[in-house]
Protein backbone atom coordinates (compact mmCIF):
# COMPACT_ATOMS: atom_id res chain seq x y z
CA UNK A 1 0.00 0.00 0.00
CA UNK A 2 1.28 3.30 -0.85
CA UNK A 3 1.37 5.98 1.51
CA UNK A 4 2.11 9.91 1.92
CA UNK A 5 5.36 10.49 4.27
CA UNK A 6 6.35 14.12 5.37
CA UNK A 7 9.60 14.93 7.08
CA UNK A 8 11.24 17.67 8.02
CA UNK A 9 14.69 18.61 7.92
CA UNK A 10 17.28 21.04 8.71
CA UNK A 11 19.34 22.02 6.13
CA UNK A 12 22.66 24.63 6.25
CA UNK A 13 21.37 27.75 4.10
CA UNK A 14 24.06 27.16 0.95
CA UNK A 15 23.78 25.51 -2.81
CA UNK A 16 23.48 21.68 -2.81
CA UNK A 17 21.78 20.60 0.57
CA UNK A 18 19.04 19.85 -0.54
CA UNK A 19 20.29 17.12 -3.35
CA UNK A 20 21.50 15.22 0.06
CA UNK A 21 18.20 14.69 0.82
CA UNK A 22 16.61 13.71 -2.20
CA UNK A 23 18.82 11.55 -3.42
CA UNK A 24 17.80 8.80 -0.54
CA UNK A 25 14.66 9.22 -1.42
CA UNK A 26 14.00 9.02 -5.06
CA UNK A 27 17.09 5.86 -4.77
CA UNK A 28 14.74 4.62 -2.50
CA UNK A 29 12.24 4.80 -5.13
CA UNK A 30 9.97 7.27 -2.94
CA UNK A 31 7.91 9.61 -5.12
CA UNK A 32 8.84 13.27 -3.97
CA UNK A 33 5.11 15.29 -4.30
CA UNK A 34 6.51 18.46 -2.50
CA UNK A 35 8.95 20.81 -0.80
CA UNK A 36 8.41 23.90 0.98
CA UNK A 37 11.38 25.95 2.53
CA UNK A 38 10.17 27.45 5.91
CA UNK A 39 12.62 30.07 5.38
CA UNK A 40 10.94 32.47 7.84
CA UNK A 41 11.74 29.40 10.46
CA UNK A 42 15.51 29.36 10.53
CA UNK A 43 16.82 28.09 13.11
CA UNK A 44 19.00 29.52 15.82
CA UNK A 45 22.00 28.20 14.25
CA UNK A 46 21.51 29.63 10.78
CA UNK A 47 19.64 26.12 9.43
CA UNK A 48 15.99 26.17 7.12
CA UNK A 49 13.46 23.69 8.10
CA UNK A 50 12.74 22.07 4.79
CA UNK A 51 9.70 19.95 4.68
CA UNK A 52 9.65 17.36 1.74
CA UNK A 53 6.17 14.92 0.78
CA UNK A 54 6.72 11.83 -0.81
CA UNK A 55 4.71 8.42 -1.09
CA UNK A 56 6.31 5.51 -1.09
CA UNK A 57 5.15 2.07 0.76
CA UNK A 58 6.43 2.15 4.72
CA UNK A 59 9.26 -0.38 4.35
CA UNK A 60 10.86 1.67 1.71
CA UNK A 61 9.90 4.89 3.63
CA UNK A 62 12.01 3.31 6.84
CA UNK A 63 14.71 2.90 4.60
CA UNK A 64 14.59 6.21 3.50
CA UNK A 65 14.41 8.02 6.96
CA UNK A 66 17.19 5.66 8.15
CA UNK A 67 19.36 6.71 5.89
CA UNK A 68 18.55 10.41 5.98
CA UNK A 69 18.95 10.58 9.61
CA UNK A 70 22.59 9.62 8.39
CA UNK A 71 22.71 12.63 6.11
CA UNK A 72 21.39 15.45 7.90
CA UNK A 73 19.31 16.72 11.00
CA UNK A 74 15.55 14.97 10.71
CA UNK A 75 12.88 16.32 13.28
CA UNK A 76 11.14 12.95 13.22
CA UNK A 77 8.53 14.65 15.13
CA UNK A 78 7.57 16.54 11.82
CA UNK A 79 6.86 12.78 10.69
CA UNK A 80 3.24 12.60 9.57
CA UNK A 81 1.46 9.13 7.79
CA UNK A 82 -1.50 9.15 6.06
CA UNK A 83 -2.64 5.91 4.38
CA UNK A 84 -6.03 6.22 2.19
CA UNK A 85 -8.19 3.88 0.80
CA UNK A 86 -11.39 4.03 -1.67
CA UNK A 87 -14.19 2.00 -1.24
CA UNK A 88 -16.97 1.67 -3.30
CA UNK A 89 -20.56 1.36 -1.11
CA UNK A 90 -23.83 -0.29 -2.99
CA UNK A 91 -27.38 0.19 -1.09
CA UNK A 92 -29.49 1.77 0.67
CA UNK A 93 -27.07 4.42 1.92
CA UNK A 94 -28.67 7.43 2.40
CA UNK A 95 -31.75 5.83 3.91
CA UNK A 96 -29.61 3.90 6.60
CA UNK A 97 -28.43 7.89 7.97
CA UNK A 98 -25.55 8.56 6.12
CA UNK A 99 -24.83 11.14 8.67
CA UNK A 100 -24.56 8.29 11.50
CA UNK A 101 -22.47 6.30 8.86
CA UNK A 102 -19.54 8.75 8.68
CA UNK A 103 -19.96 10.20 12.64
CA UNK A 104 -19.32 6.24 13.37
CA UNK A 105 -16.11 5.80 10.77
CA UNK A 106 -14.68 9.13 12.11
CA UNK A 107 -12.33 9.34 15.14
CA UNK A 108 -8.63 11.12 15.75
CA UNK A 109 -7.28 8.57 14.02
CA UNK A 110 -9.11 8.31 10.30
CA UNK A 111 -11.94 10.35 9.00
CA UNK A 112 -13.88 9.99 5.48
CA UNK A 113 -12.08 12.52 3.82
CA UNK A 114 -14.09 12.08 0.50
CA UNK A 115 -17.67 10.87 -0.39
CA UNK A 116 -19.63 10.95 -3.60
CA UNK A 117 -23.05 9.35 -3.63
CA UNK A 118 -24.85 8.62 -7.23
CA UNK A 119 -28.61 9.13 -6.43
CA UNK A 120 -30.44 6.11 -7.83
CA UNK A 121 -34.05 5.85 -9.13
CA UNK A 122 -36.54 5.97 -6.27
CA UNK A 123 -36.18 2.89 -4.23
CA UNK A 124 -33.16 1.13 -5.89
CA UNK A 125 -30.20 1.32 -4.43
CA UNK A 126 -27.34 3.61 -4.38
CA UNK A 127 -24.01 3.84 -5.06
CA UNK A 128 -21.06 6.02 -3.35
CA UNK A 129 -17.24 5.88 -3.36
CA UNK A 130 -16.08 6.82 -0.04
CA UNK A 131 -12.27 7.83 0.53
CA UNK A 132 -10.62 7.26 4.08
CA UNK A 133 -7.70 9.02 5.16
CA UNK A 134 -5.81 7.30 8.37
CA UNK A 135 -2.61 8.14 10.55
CA UNK A 136 -1.21 5.07 8.84
CA UNK A 137 -1.59 1.33 7.60
CA UNK A 138 -3.02 -0.08 11.17
CA UNK A 139 -5.29 3.27 11.99
CA UNK A 140 -6.52 2.50 8.43
CA UNK A 141 -7.01 -1.49 8.83
CA UNK A 142 -9.15 -0.61 11.88
CA UNK A 143 -11.24 2.31 10.25
CA UNK A 144 -11.82 -0.60 7.26
CA UNK A 145 -12.98 -2.61 10.02
CA UNK A 146 -15.64 0.01 11.49
CA UNK A 147 -16.79 0.72 7.80
CA UNK A 148 -17.43 -3.39 7.29
CA UNK A 149 -19.17 -3.75 10.55
CA UNK A 150 -21.28 -0.43 9.80
CA UNK A 151 -22.37 -1.59 6.38
CA UNK A 152 -23.09 -5.00 7.53
CA UNK A 153 -25.55 -3.75 9.93
CA UNK A 154 -27.04 -1.34 7.60
CA UNK A 155 -27.19 -4.10 4.57
CA UNK A 156 -24.75 -2.33 2.29
CA UNK A 157 -22.42 -3.94 0.58
CA UNK A 158 -18.46 -2.75 0.52
CA UNK A 159 -16.10 -3.21 -1.95
CA UNK A 160 -12.66 -3.24 -0.85
CA UNK A 161 -9.79 -2.25 -4.13
CA UNK A 162 -7.24 -5.37 -3.83
CA UNK A 163 -3.63 -4.48 -4.02
CA UNK A 164 -1.72 -5.97 -6.78
CA UNK A 165 1.87 -5.21 -6.87
CA UNK A 166 3.04 -6.21 -10.44
CA UNK B 1 2.45 -50.11 -20.18
CA UNK B 2 0.74 -48.25 -18.15
CA UNK B 3 -2.90 -49.11 -17.23
CA UNK B 4 -5.73 -46.42 -16.98
CA UNK B 5 -9.10 -46.60 -15.79
CA UNK B 6 -10.96 -43.57 -16.28
CA UNK B 7 -14.01 -42.77 -13.95
CA UNK B 8 -16.70 -40.72 -15.40
CA UNK B 9 -17.70 -40.25 -18.85
CA UNK B 10 -19.14 -37.11 -19.28
CA UNK B 11 -17.73 -33.81 -21.15
CA UNK B 12 -14.06 -34.10 -19.69
CA UNK B 13 -13.71 -37.81 -19.56
CA UNK B 14 -14.76 -38.26 -23.46
CA UNK B 15 -12.28 -34.71 -23.71
CA UNK B 16 -9.60 -37.00 -21.97
CA UNK B 17 -10.41 -40.17 -24.32
CA UNK B 18 -10.08 -37.92 -27.02
CA UNK B 19 -6.97 -36.89 -27.03
CA UNK B 20 -5.67 -40.16 -25.94
CA UNK B 21 -6.73 -41.22 -29.43
CA UNK B 22 -5.38 -37.74 -30.89
CA UNK B 23 -2.44 -37.85 -29.38
CA UNK B 24 -1.11 -41.31 -28.51
CA UNK B 25 2.16 -41.19 -30.49
CA UNK B 26 3.35 -37.92 -28.60
CA UNK B 27 1.82 -39.45 -25.27
CA UNK B 28 3.71 -42.68 -25.39
CA UNK B 29 6.99 -41.03 -26.88
CA UNK B 30 7.16 -38.85 -23.41
CA UNK B 31 5.73 -41.44 -20.98
CA UNK B 32 5.97 -45.21 -22.71
CA UNK B 33 2.58 -47.79 -23.37
CA UNK B 34 -0.75 -46.69 -22.21
CA UNK B 35 -3.75 -48.74 -22.36
CA UNK B 36 -7.47 -47.46 -20.68
CA UNK B 37 -8.13 -50.90 -19.57
CA UNK B 38 -11.83 -49.65 -18.15
CA UNK B 39 -14.48 -46.54 -18.30
CA UNK B 40 -17.15 -46.69 -16.06
CA UNK B 41 -20.00 -43.83 -14.80
CA UNK B 42 -23.50 -43.91 -13.69
CA UNK B 43 -24.59 -45.46 -17.12
CA UNK B 44 -22.38 -48.65 -16.88
CA UNK B 45 -18.74 -49.47 -17.97
CA UNK B 46 -16.63 -51.07 -20.80
CA UNK B 47 -13.78 -53.36 -19.76
CA UNK B 48 -11.47 -55.24 -21.36
CA UNK B 49 -9.90 -55.24 -25.06
CA UNK B 50 -11.91 -52.16 -26.43
CA UNK B 51 -11.33 -49.05 -28.70
CA UNK B 52 -11.80 -45.63 -27.28
CA UNK B 53 -13.72 -44.69 -30.10
CA UNK B 54 -16.50 -47.68 -29.75
CA UNK B 55 -16.50 -46.54 -25.95
CA UNK B 56 -17.31 -42.81 -27.05
CA UNK B 57 -19.74 -44.13 -29.77
CA UNK B 58 -21.64 -46.15 -27.19
CA UNK B 59 -21.94 -43.59 -24.57
CA UNK B 60 -23.24 -40.76 -27.37
CA UNK B 61 -25.59 -43.08 -27.90
CA UNK B 62 -26.84 -43.69 -24.57
CA UNK B 63 -25.07 -45.62 -22.57
CA UNK B 64 -21.51 -48.00 -21.45
CA UNK B 65 -22.71 -51.57 -22.82
CA UNK B 66 -21.80 -53.25 -19.90
CA UNK B 67 -23.77 -53.11 -16.33
CA UNK B 68 -21.12 -52.95 -13.96
CA UNK B 69 -20.84 -50.67 -11.25
CA UNK B 70 -18.25 -47.66 -11.42
CA UNK B 71 -17.37 -48.52 -7.62
CA UNK B 72 -17.17 -52.34 -8.47
CA UNK B 73 -14.59 -51.63 -11.38
CA UNK B 74 -12.20 -49.40 -9.34
CA UNK B 75 -12.27 -52.13 -6.78
CA UNK B 76 -11.24 -54.99 -8.78
CA UNK B 77 -9.66 -53.67 -11.68
CA UNK B 78 -6.04 -53.89 -11.72
CA UNK B 79 -4.92 -50.14 -13.01
CA UNK B 80 -1.54 -48.32 -12.06
CA UNK B 81 -3.91 -44.47 -12.85
CA UNK B 82 -7.36 -43.86 -11.95
CA UNK B 83 -8.43 -40.78 -14.32
CA UNK B 84 -11.60 -39.70 -11.65
CA UNK B 85 -13.83 -37.36 -13.59
CA UNK B 86 -17.21 -37.76 -12.07
CA UNK B 87 -19.45 -34.62 -11.09
CA UNK B 88 -18.45 -32.80 -7.97
CA UNK B 89 -21.12 -33.00 -5.62
CA UNK B 90 -18.81 -32.09 -2.32
CA UNK B 91 -20.16 -35.46 -1.25
CA UNK B 92 -18.21 -38.93 -0.59
CA UNK B 93 -19.51 -40.53 -4.16
CA UNK B 94 -16.18 -39.28 -6.04
CA UNK B 95 -13.71 -39.60 -3.29
CA UNK B 96 -15.12 -42.94 -2.55
CA UNK B 97 -13.70 -43.89 -5.93
CA UNK B 98 -10.40 -41.73 -5.20
CA UNK B 99 -10.07 -43.66 -1.84
CA UNK B 100 -10.46 -46.99 -3.21
CA UNK B 101 -7.74 -46.63 -6.17
CA UNK B 102 -5.48 -45.33 -3.69
CA UNK B 103 -5.81 -48.12 -1.38
CA UNK B 104 -4.47 -50.12 -3.94
CA UNK B 105 -1.56 -48.03 -4.49
CA UNK B 106 -3.04 -46.70 -8.00
CA UNK B 107 -2.58 -43.05 -8.54
CA UNK B 108 -5.37 -40.68 -8.89
CA UNK B 109 -5.63 -37.87 -11.31
CA UNK B 110 -9.15 -36.00 -11.00
CA UNK B 111 -10.70 -32.86 -12.20
CA UNK B 112 -13.08 -33.68 -9.41
CA UNK B 113 -13.54 -30.44 -6.57
CA UNK B 114 -15.31 -32.59 -4.32
CA UNK B 115 -11.85 -33.06 -3.06
CA UNK B 116 -12.23 -29.95 -1.21
CA UNK B 117 -13.61 -31.46 1.27
CA UNK B 118 -10.77 -34.32 1.75
CA UNK B 119 -8.32 -33.05 0.05
CA UNK B 120 -5.92 -33.63 3.47
CA UNK B 121 -6.69 -37.03 3.74
CA UNK B 122 -6.30 -38.25 0.66
CA UNK B 123 -2.85 -36.58 0.45
CA UNK B 124 -2.08 -38.41 3.55
CA UNK B 125 -3.25 -41.68 1.92
CA UNK B 126 -1.73 -41.59 -1.18
CA UNK B 127 1.81 -40.76 0.47
CA UNK B 128 1.04 -44.10 3.13
CA UNK B 129 1.05 -45.94 -0.43
CA UNK B 130 3.10 -44.46 -2.31
CA UNK B 131 0.83 -43.13 -4.59
CA UNK B 132 -0.07 -39.83 -6.10
CA UNK B 133 -3.02 -37.54 -6.04
CA UNK B 134 -2.68 -34.51 -8.90
CA UNK B 135 -5.96 -32.56 -9.14
CA UNK B 136 -4.40 -29.77 -10.88
CA UNK B 137 -7.58 -29.67 -13.05
CA UNK B 138 -9.92 -28.72 -10.11
CA UNK B 139 -8.32 -25.33 -9.90
CA UNK B 140 -8.60 -22.61 -12.77
CA UNK B 141 -9.04 -25.47 -15.60
CA UNK B 142 -5.98 -25.33 -18.55
CA UNK B 143 -4.35 -22.48 -16.16
CA UNK B 144 -1.42 -24.28 -13.99
CA UNK B 145 -0.79 -23.01 -10.36
CA UNK B 146 -1.19 -26.43 -8.33
CA UNK B 147 1.53 -27.50 -10.15
CA UNK B 148 3.00 -24.03 -10.14
CA UNK B 149 2.72 -23.53 -6.21
CA UNK B 150 4.04 -26.93 -5.15
CA UNK B 151 6.71 -27.42 -7.11
CA UNK B 152 8.28 -24.42 -9.22
CA UNK B 153 7.61 -22.00 -5.87
CA UNK B 154 8.24 -24.87 -3.79
CA UNK B 155 11.24 -23.30 -1.78
CA UNK B 156 9.02 -19.52 -1.97
CA UNK B 157 7.02 -18.51 0.90
CA UNK B 158 3.61 -18.08 -0.48
CA UNK B 159 2.53 -14.75 1.02
CA UNK B 160 -0.95 -14.77 -0.72
CA UNK B 161 -2.85 -15.90 -3.78
CA UNK B 162 -5.04 -14.01 -5.51
CA UNK B 163 -7.31 -13.62 -8.55
CA UNK B 164 -10.48 -15.02 -10.72
CA UNK B 165 -11.17 -18.58 -10.55
CA UNK B 166 -14.71 -18.30 -11.79
CA UNK B 167 -14.74 -17.74 -15.70
CA UNK B 168 -18.95 -17.26 -15.71
CA UNK B 169 -18.68 -14.28 -12.90
CA UNK B 170 -15.61 -13.06 -14.61
CA UNK B 171 -18.05 -12.82 -18.30
CA UNK B 172 -21.02 -11.87 -16.33
CA UNK B 173 -19.29 -8.60 -15.17
CA UNK B 174 -17.00 -7.91 -18.30
CA UNK B 175 -20.62 -7.70 -20.33
CA UNK B 176 -21.77 -5.01 -17.30
CA UNK B 177 -18.52 -3.29 -17.53
CA UNK B 178 -18.22 -2.64 -21.05
CA UNK B 179 -22.12 -2.32 -22.29
CA UNK B 180 -23.11 -0.86 -18.93
CA UNK B 181 -25.69 -3.69 -18.94
CA UNK B 182 -27.95 -4.58 -15.64
CA UNK B 183 -27.27 -7.88 -13.93
CA UNK B 184 -30.48 -9.97 -14.78
CA UNK B 185 -29.69 -9.21 -18.50
CA UNK B 186 -26.46 -10.56 -19.25
CA UNK B 187 -27.05 -13.18 -16.71
CA UNK B 188 -29.74 -14.44 -19.54
CA UNK B 189 -27.26 -13.65 -22.35
CA UNK B 190 -24.88 -15.90 -20.39
CA UNK B 191 -27.18 -18.62 -19.96
CA UNK B 192 -28.20 -18.73 -23.71
CA UNK B 193 -24.60 -18.97 -24.64
CA UNK B 194 -24.21 -21.81 -22.24
CA UNK B 195 -21.70 -19.21 -20.17
CA UNK B 196 -24.16 -19.66 -17.21
CA UNK B 197 -26.06 -22.62 -15.71
CA UNK B 198 -30.08 -22.58 -16.09
CA UNK B 199 -29.06 -22.69 -11.81
CA UNK B 200 -26.37 -20.10 -12.19
CA UNK B 201 -26.15 -19.59 -8.16
CA UNK B 202 -22.68 -21.98 -7.62
CA UNK B 203 -21.19 -19.62 -9.55
CA UNK B 204 -22.98 -16.17 -8.82
CA UNK B 205 -22.80 -16.73 -5.30
CA UNK B 206 -19.62 -17.47 -5.59
CA UNK B 207 -19.41 -21.00 -4.21
CA UNK B 208 -17.31 -22.54 -7.08
CA UNK B 209 -14.57 -19.84 -6.22
CA UNK B 210 -14.86 -20.22 -2.63
CA UNK B 211 -14.80 -24.63 -3.00
CA UNK B 212 -11.66 -23.79 -5.48
CA UNK B 213 -10.18 -21.28 -2.90
CA UNK B 214 -10.55 -24.19 -0.56
CA UNK B 215 -8.16 -26.66 -2.71
CA UNK B 216 -5.95 -23.56 -3.09
CA UNK B 217 -5.66 -22.91 0.56
CA UNK B 218 -4.90 -26.71 1.65
CA UNK B 219 -2.40 -27.24 -1.04
CA UNK B 220 -0.40 -23.88 0.56
CA UNK B 221 -0.66 -25.94 3.66
CA UNK B 222 -3.49 -23.58 5.19
CA UNK B 223 -6.02 -25.79 6.50
CA UNK B 224 -9.09 -24.20 5.67
CA UNK B 225 -13.12 -25.55 5.27
CA UNK B 226 -15.16 -23.83 2.69
CA UNK B 227 -17.53 -22.75 5.63
CA UNK B 228 -14.57 -20.85 6.54
CA UNK B 229 -14.45 -18.84 3.69
CA UNK B 230 -16.20 -15.12 3.80
CA UNK B 231 -18.15 -14.88 0.55
CA UNK B 232 -20.12 -12.59 -1.35
CA UNK B 233 -21.42 -12.71 -4.50
CA UNK B 234 -21.73 -10.57 -7.75
CA UNK B 235 -25.95 -10.52 -7.50
CA UNK B 236 -25.45 -6.97 -6.19
CA UNK B 237 -23.57 -5.50 -8.39
CA UNK B 238 -25.41 -2.71 -10.72
CA UNK B 239 -24.01 -1.21 -13.98
CA UNK B 240 -24.21 2.57 -11.91
CA UNK B 241 -21.59 1.19 -9.82
CA UNK B 242 -19.12 0.33 -12.28
CA UNK B 243 -19.55 3.97 -13.54
CA UNK B 244 -18.80 5.33 -10.25
CA UNK B 245 -15.97 3.02 -9.82
CA UNK B 246 -14.53 3.74 -13.64
CA UNK B 247 -14.14 7.37 -12.17
CA UNK B 248 -11.42 6.83 -9.82
CA UNK B 249 -9.95 4.18 -12.51
CA UNK B 250 -10.79 0.87 -11.07
CA UNK B 251 -13.11 -1.84 -12.50
CA UNK B 252 -14.69 -4.80 -10.57
CA UNK B 253 -14.09 -8.20 -10.37
CA UNK B 254 -15.00 -11.06 -8.26
CA UNK B 255 -11.70 -11.89 -6.51
CA UNK B 256 -10.94 -15.33 -4.36
CA UNK B 257 -8.10 -14.32 -2.18
CA UNK B 258 -5.79 -16.40 0.57
CA UNK B 259 -3.40 -15.61 2.73
CA UNK B 260 -2.52 -16.30 6.41
CA UNK B 261 -4.91 -13.32 7.33
CA UNK B 262 -8.02 -13.77 4.55
CA UNK B 263 -9.69 -16.68 2.83
CA UNK B 264 -12.62 -14.68 0.85
CA UNK B 265 -14.49 -14.82 -2.16
CA UNK B 266 -15.78 -10.86 -2.75
CA UNK B 267 -16.31 -8.37 -5.45
CA UNK B 268 -13.12 -5.95 -5.66
CA UNK B 269 -11.91 -2.92 -6.97
CA UNK B 270 -9.58 -3.56 -9.46
CA UNK B 271 -7.16 -1.15 -11.05
CA UNK B 272 -8.37 -0.60 -14.98
CA UNK B 273 -4.63 -1.60 -15.94
CA UNK B 274 -3.89 -3.94 -13.06
CA UNK B 275 -3.73 -7.74 -15.11
CA UNK B 276 -6.90 -9.01 -12.73
CA UNK B 277 -8.96 -6.51 -14.72
CA UNK B 278 -8.94 -9.24 -17.50
CA UNK B 279 -11.66 -9.67 -19.30
CA UNK B 280 -14.15 -12.77 -20.25
CA UNK B 281 -14.54 -16.41 -18.89
CA UNK B 282 -10.86 -16.42 -18.38
CA UNK B 283 -8.90 -17.31 -15.04
CA UNK B 284 -6.04 -15.33 -13.86
CA UNK B 285 -4.06 -15.43 -10.31
CA UNK B 286 -1.35 -13.50 -8.98
CA UNK B 287 0.76 -15.16 -6.36
CA UNK B 288 2.82 -13.06 -3.91
CA UNK B 289 5.99 -14.73 -2.61
CA UNK B 290 8.78 -13.79 -0.59
CA UNK B 291 11.93 -14.21 -2.88
CA UNK B 292 10.19 -14.67 -6.39
CA UNK B 293 8.14 -11.60 -6.04
CA UNK B 294 4.37 -11.01 -7.96
CA UNK B 295 3.93 -14.11 -10.49
CA UNK B 296 0.80 -13.65 -12.45
CA UNK B 297 -0.83 -16.87 -14.51
CA UNK B 298 -4.09 -16.74 -16.61
CA UNK B 299 -5.80 -19.04 -18.83
CA UNK B 300 -8.43 -20.56 -20.01
CA UNK B 301 -10.74 -21.79 -16.81
CA UNK B 302 -12.90 -24.74 -18.25
CA UNK B 303 -13.67 -26.37 -21.41
CA UNK B 304 -13.76 -30.14 -22.70
CA UNK B 305 -10.42 -30.31 -24.38
CA UNK B 306 -8.85 -27.69 -21.94
CA UNK B 307 -9.54 -29.73 -19.19
CA UNK B 308 -8.64 -32.73 -20.50
CA UNK B 309 -5.08 -31.14 -21.82
CA UNK B 310 -4.35 -30.66 -17.92
CA UNK B 311 -5.54 -34.16 -17.04
CA UNK B 312 -2.98 -35.45 -19.93
CA UNK B 313 -0.02 -33.02 -18.22
CA UNK B 314 -1.12 -34.90 -14.61
CA UNK B 315 -0.31 -37.70 -16.62
CA UNK B 316 2.95 -36.82 -17.91
CA UNK B 317 3.89 -35.69 -14.78
CA UNK B 318 3.12 -39.32 -13.00
CA UNK B 319 4.95 -41.10 -15.56
CA UNK B 320 7.68 -38.85 -17.17
CA UNK B 321 10.35 -40.12 -14.92
CA UNK B 322 9.35 -43.97 -15.92
CA UNK B 323 10.32 -43.45 -19.62
CA UNK B 324 13.66 -41.24 -18.98
N1 LIG C 1 -16.25 -29.23 -17.82
C1 LIG C 1 -15.24 -28.48 -17.43
O1 LIG C 1 -14.81 -27.58 -18.15
C2 LIG C 1 -14.59 -28.72 -16.10
C3 LIG C 1 -13.46 -27.95 -15.74
C4 LIG C 1 -12.82 -28.21 -14.52
C5 LIG C 1 -13.33 -29.18 -13.68
N2 LIG C 1 -14.46 -29.90 -14.04
C6 LIG C 1 -14.93 -30.92 -13.14
O2 LIG C 1 -14.72 -32.17 -13.76
C7 LIG C 1 -15.74 -33.08 -13.40
C8 LIG C 1 -16.40 -33.62 -14.65
O3 LIG C 1 -16.96 -32.55 -15.37
P1 LIG C 1 -17.81 -32.80 -16.68
O4 LIG C 1 -17.99 -31.46 -17.30
O5 LIG C 1 -17.20 -33.88 -17.46
O6 LIG C 1 -19.20 -33.28 -16.07
P2 LIG C 1 -20.31 -34.18 -16.78
O7 LIG C 1 -20.28 -33.92 -18.25
O8 LIG C 1 -21.56 -33.96 -16.06
O9 LIG C 1 -19.81 -35.65 -16.55
C9 LIG C 1 -19.80 -36.27 -15.31
C10 LIG C 1 -19.66 -37.75 -15.51
O10 LIG C 1 -19.56 -38.38 -14.25
C11 LIG C 1 -20.54 -39.38 -14.15
N3 LIG C 1 -20.94 -39.51 -12.75
C12 LIG C 1 -21.58 -38.62 -11.96
N4 LIG C 1 -21.72 -39.11 -10.71
C13 LIG C 1 -21.15 -40.34 -10.72
C14 LIG C 1 -21.00 -41.34 -9.75
N5 LIG C 1 -21.42 -41.17 -8.49
N6 LIG C 1 -20.39 -42.49 -10.12
C15 LIG C 1 -19.94 -42.65 -11.38
N7 LIG C 1 -20.07 -41.76 -12.33
C16 LIG C 1 -20.65 -40.60 -12.01
C17 LIG C 1 -21.66 -38.93 -15.04
O11 LIG C 1 -22.47 -40.00 -15.40
P3 LIG C 1 -23.95 -39.74 -15.98
O12 LIG C 1 -23.76 -38.98 -17.26
O13 LIG C 1 -24.52 -41.05 -16.17
O14 LIG C 1 -24.64 -38.89 -14.94
C18 LIG C 1 -20.85 -38.39 -16.21
O15 LIG C 1 -20.37 -39.43 -17.01
C19 LIG C 1 -16.70 -32.32 -12.52
O16 LIG C 1 -16.40 -32.62 -11.19
C20 LIG C 1 -16.41 -30.87 -12.85
O17 LIG C 1 -16.68 -30.03 -11.74
C21 LIG C 1 -15.07 -29.68 -15.24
Amino acid sequence: MSELFTLIVELEDKPGQLLRVLEPIAKNGGNIVGIVHQRGKKTPLNRVPVEISFISDSKRAEKIFSELQKEVVVRSFGKIRTSTISLLLIGHIIHTDLSDTIKRIDNIEAECVELNVTMPELDRPSTAMMTISAKGVEALERALGRVKEICREKGILVIEPVNDEL
Amino acid sequence: MIKIAIIGFGTVGQGVAELLIKKKNEIEKKIGEFKVIAIADLTGAILGDFKLEDAIESRRRGKLPENREAIDVAEKEDYDVMIEVTTTKLDESGIMYMKTALRKGASVITSNKSIAVALTDLLKLAEKKSAKLLYEATVGGAMPVIRLLNSYLALCEIRSVKGILNGTCNYILTRMEEEGLPYHQVLSEAQEMGIAEANPSADVEGIDAAIKLVILANTMGITAKFEDVEREGITKITPQAFKVAMQKGYTIRLIAEVSKKYLRVSPRLVRINSPLAIKGTLNALMINTDTAGEIFVAGRGAGKFETASVILSDLYELFRTRNS
